[in-house]
Parts: C-alpha cells; structure tokens; sequence
C-alpha cells in the first residue's frame, strides 16, 4: 500500500464523509417512516408529526392494517398474483420469442426483430392503450395488469443475445443424437440459461411488485387494488376505503404512523430482498450493455 | 453471379419457389409455431394502439365504444390546432422542457460524481456497503418515495417542515409551493437513481488499464490528479453517449412522479406534455384531443431518439441500433 500524504488524507478523508452523508440520505427517509409507523395518538399529538426516534412502541396502526381491516391481506393477494401469475407469463413469452430470434437461419428473422424494435421508439400512447384495454374487456379484471405488459422488448433482446452467445455446437450435437428443436430449447439451451432468465425474471417481478399507474387506470373495484394503489390512496386522504371500523376505536392511530406502517408492509419485502437480488440486476445492465 | 445461373439449381431439381418456400417453413414450423403468441402480443398491444392514434383525426364519442371511434367524423388536424393555439401548449412544453433540463443538469453528474468518489474507496467492504445501500432507492416505488417525501415535507406534520417552522417560526410548506415544488422533483429524482445510474460508470472505470495509474504514481500524481488526468477521461466516451441519449428522452420529464406528487396549486410549474395528456384524455375524456397531444409528443420524441442514435454512430459508437 502507498504511503498517503497529508493532502491525500485530507482529500480521503472529505470523501468519506460525503460519501457516509450520502448514505444516510438514503438510509434516514426510512427510519423515520419505521420509526413513526410505532408511535401512539398520544405522542403524535405531543410530538406534532413523523419522528426520527420514537418515545414507545405502538403496535396499533400495524393492528389495523393486519387485523382489523382486510384490506391489506387483500391487497397483498392481488400483488402476489400480479407478481406470480404475471412475471411467469412474462417470462414463457419472452423466452420463447427471444429463442425463435435467436436462431439465426430462420428464414424471416431480421424482419420479425425489426417488427419487435419499431416498438421500442414509437407507441400509439397512452390513449389508445387504454381504448384497447378497455375493448378487450379487460378493464376490472386481474389481467389488465398482466396482459398488456407480457414482454418488454428490451429485455427480450437482452435475452436474444444471450442466446445467440452459447456456442452453436451444443445445438448441433444434440441435432446429431438426434434430438428436435423442443428437446434442445428444453433439455439444452433452458439449463444453459437459467442465471439469465432469473435476472429478466427479477426484472419482470419487481416491476409487477411495484407498478401501479395500470391498476389506476384501468381497476375502479377497490377488491382489485394493488399494494401501492391502496398505499396512494391513504397518502392522499388519510382514510381507507373499508376501514370504517377505525373511526368506531377509542384512540385511533394517527395518519402518519397508519401511513408509515403501510410504507413499511409495501416495501419490507423488497427491502429485505433486494440485497440478495442486486448483484443478478447489475449483471442483467451489463448483458444488456453488450450490443449483438 | 447472374441471375439465371442462380435460378438453375431450382429448375433441374423441379421446384418452384412456392415449394420451395414451403419446404422451409415445414422445416421451421416448430419455431414459427413457437413466437406466434409473442407475435400476436405485439401486434394487439403496440401496434393496434398505433393504429389507434388515427382518433386523433376525428372527434370520437367517449361512451360510443369501438362502434363510436368508427362512426366518429374525420376533423383533419382541429385537435392539433386547437393544442397548438392554446395557452396550456406553452406550459406544458415549457414545464416539460425546464423539468427535464434542470433533472439532467443536477442528475446527470450526480452518479459520475458519486461513481469517482466510491472509486477513491480502497475498503472494499465499505465501498459494498455504500453501493448496495445506493441502489434500494431503485427498487422501491415512486408511490412509496411519495410517501416517503410527504413524510419529510408534509405542511405541518413533516418532520423537515416541523424542524424549520419550530426554528424560523414561519409556517412552511413545500409540496403546494411554486418555489418549492421544482426543487422536490429535481431533488427526488437524483436520490432514486443516483446509486444505479452509478453502475455504468463504475463498470467503465474498472476497465480502465491499472498500469495507468502505476505509472501516474511513479510520477508522483496525487490521487486527485490521478481521478481528473486518467479516470474521468477513461470513462469521457460512456458520459458522452449517456448524456446524448438523456438528452434524447428530453419529453420525458418523469410521469409518476410528478402524477404522484402534484396539486392543482402548482400546476402552473409542473404539469408536463404526459400529465396534460392524462388529464384530458382520461379525467375530462376528451379522447382524441389528448390522443392528439399524445401522437405530437410521441413524433417529437421517435425524431429525436433517432437523432441520438445518429449522433452516436457519428461519433463512433454503436447506438441501441
């Protein structure tokens, strides 16, 4: 290791301190959630709004959202199916389209990938989405938010170069022992590729997990509301549809901890996931980076 | 080779093109079979909505269903006229432009910043650490970063707010200032994307050549010199192209976010091209004027994207095509 100068200390030395401010910027917005999803009425009260460090503990706003209003369970079961339901439809799509494109004698194939590209730089808008969604009779229905999402052609590609990349003989030598071309999309290529197809898969569920402006437009039943719908709703009026009950209790929790409470039900899994997940993200970018 | 040489094989064989056509397609059938359902999503979902931005030339009914946008009369460009000619074309475009102006001017150098001060970090355990913790803003919603910033800035009951009316005595607020409001939209869009936008720049810092700096050292370079005369110039190319495509998304001045986070109190400094198009397309249903709005921007953008990609072949690099 080189020996630092004093300069050099000092010039470190700024840095880490930047950097350690930096990461409490990103850290502090949610402790102070975390910390004011556990605050009573009465400390609300004294305190005025959300707290950094909370005096007590209070478990009454997670006793809502848990107990005393389905809501949330409910929420959290159209956000699973949305998660589930769509990331693998997402992905049977997507892998076999990127298969089929990736096979580079197919007669057609320049034309079929150009046909998938148009769409990546222009689109109808945002109207003419929801007419057709609408026409579909897709409207208030669980599909909404999963049919007109099933591939993004970005990560198609992305998928479709990974394909191209493995070496050609493989395929060939199963043709030889005279395997079919679904053998060798399931037997050979599928098992090649699962690290890739996790990746676009991660992809795929966090964008379902966290996507809400489709649920928007296109659900009006509250029982078919995502996590993060119903969590806008209560961020905009400090009430939830179905949750009447809370204005019956004695000492009703106050907006802020019920709102924090909620944040920290819709981010926890993602926040306890994602440490584990980023390392496959930041592969999928440089996949993604190399052009085929 | 001339034509009919190439021709010949075919004819002592006997087949025709057609045949010839089929005997291939029998041969790939199993893969045409296999993309047909991704082909089919394509073609419902990105190009019949293509096809739809022919609403933009009539006057359609919103309650008329499908039945209604084929009877609809055909009104040529009125409902571009009428976008062009009104005060909100000016607005719009000038919020749109500003918002998207100001996000790249603090959010473009923000993750090279950040990129060249975790590089400056030789604990490797620490510079993981910070790097993870940066990159959770990415996975998390922007309605839950809305709740996050009312938390922070809510009048009243936000604990940033609460801390300067109690120290100034004034009352603040934010989220319904014109003043404020930009500055929370800037600000809020570099702390989301800051940690991941940083990747790409570190990938390309890791590729530099390290004999670089051993020589730099031998010379006596000072880790500043070194960051200034062999990193940022190391990485110069990717920031060039990044930026050319940043600018190329100019119209996109962040949907969600500011639909999540903006009031009618000020809409004066922060309804874009994509919120007015909502608005009047979804909220007061005028179908085929917001379709309109929506066809303006998407024309705009496709001409600019592609004067990206052009510029970056231009200057030597690959584009996304």
């Amino acid at each position: 290791m080189l020996k630092l100068s004093r300069n050099e200390k000092i010039f470190l030395g700024v840095i880490y301190v930047l950097l350690l401010g930096v990461t409490l910027a990103f850290l502090l917005p949610f402790i102070i959630v975390l910390s004011t999803s556990f605050i009573s009425e009465a400390e609300f009260a004294r305190r005025g709004g959300y707290v950094l460090f909370p005096e007590g503990i209070d478990f009454t706003a997670y006793d809502i959202l848990f107990r005393r209003s389905r809501v949330i369970l409910n929420a959290y079961g159209v956000t699973a199916f949305r998660v589930v339901v769509g990331t693998l439809l997402n992905l049977a799509f997507t892998v076999t389209m990127a298969y089929v494109l990736a096979q580079k004698q197919l007669p057609g194939r320049i034309p079929l990938t150009i046909f998938v590209f148009i769409t990546m730089i222009f689109s109808g808008g945002l109207i003419p989405r929801f007419l057709l969604v609408d026409y579909l009779g897709l409207r208030n229905t669980l599909w909404s938010m999963i049919v007109p999402i099933l591939v993004n052609a970005w990560y198609m590609l992305i998928m479709r170069n990974f394909f191209m990349s493995l070496p050609e003989e493989l395929s060939e030598a199963a043709i030889v022992d005279g395997a079919t071309a679904p053998v060798i999309l399931l037997r050979v290529v599928l098992p090649l590729s699962l690290p890739v197809i996790a990746t676009i898969g991660l992809f795929y569920a966090v964008h379902h997990w966290n996507a809400w402006f489709d649920a928007a437009i296109y659900i009006d039943r509250s029982e078919l509301q995502p996590l993060q719908i119903i969590l806008r709703g209560l961020l905009r009026s400090a009430t939830l549809e179905g949750m009447e009950e809370i204005s019956f209790m004695e000492k009703p929790p106050p907006a802020a901890s019920l709102r924090s409470a909620l944040i920290i039900v819709s981010t926890v899994p993602v926040l306890f996931i994602y440490p584990f997940i980023q390392r496959y993200f930041v592969k999928g970018i440089m996949i993604g980076g190399v052009k085929g | 080779m001339s034509r009919s040489s190439r021709t010949l094989p075919l004819q002592r064989s006997g087949e025709s093109r057609w045949s010839l056509a089929r005997k291939k397609f029998i041969k790939w059938r199993f893969y045409y079979l296999l993309i047909t359902p991704a082909l089919l999503y394509f073609l419902i979902f990105h190009y019949a909505p293509m096809a739809g931005i022919l609403i933009a030339f009539k006057d359609i009914s919103p309650f008329g269903g499908l039945q209604g946008v084929i009877d609809g009369p055909w009104v040529g460009l009125k409902h571009f006229t009428r976008f062009f000619n009104s005060f909100f074309f000016w607005n719009v475009m000038r919020n749109t432009l500003e918002i998207s102006v100001l996000k790249i001017i603090f959010g473009f150098p923000a993750p090279i910043i950040f990129a060249l001060m975790l590089n400056e970090v030789t604990r490797t355990v620490a510079k993981r650490v910070v790097q993870t913790i940066s990159y959770l803003p990415h996975f998390i919603s922007w309605v839950v970063v809305t709740g996050l910033i009312t938390a922070l800035l809510a009048s009243n009951s936000g604990l940033l707010t609460g801390l300067l009316n109690s120290l100034t005595g004034e009352s603040w607020s934010f989220l319904t200032n014109p003043d404020h409001f930009r500055g929370i939209l800037v600000s809020s869009h570099v702390w989301k994307t800051v940690g991941w936008s940083s990747i790409i720049y570190l990938a390309a810092i890791a590729g530099i050549d390290p004999h670089l700096y051993e020589a730099a050292a031998i010379d006596g370079a000072s880790r500043l010199q070194m960051a200034r005369h062999i990193t940022l110039p190391g990485i110069s190319f990717v920031i060039v192209i990044l930026f050319i495509f940043e600018v190329g998304h100019i119209l996109e001045a962040g949907f969600e976010q500011i639909l999540l986070l903006y009031s009618p109190a000020v809409y004066g400094v922060s309804d874009i091209l994509d919120t007015y198009v909502y608005r009047e397309g979804l909220i007061r249903l005028q179908y085929s004027f917001a379709a309109a709005v929506g066809l303006f921007k998407a024309i705009v953008s496709l001409i600019l994207i592609i004067g990206a990609n052009s510029l970056a072949r231009r200057l030597g690099q690959p584009g996304i095509w």
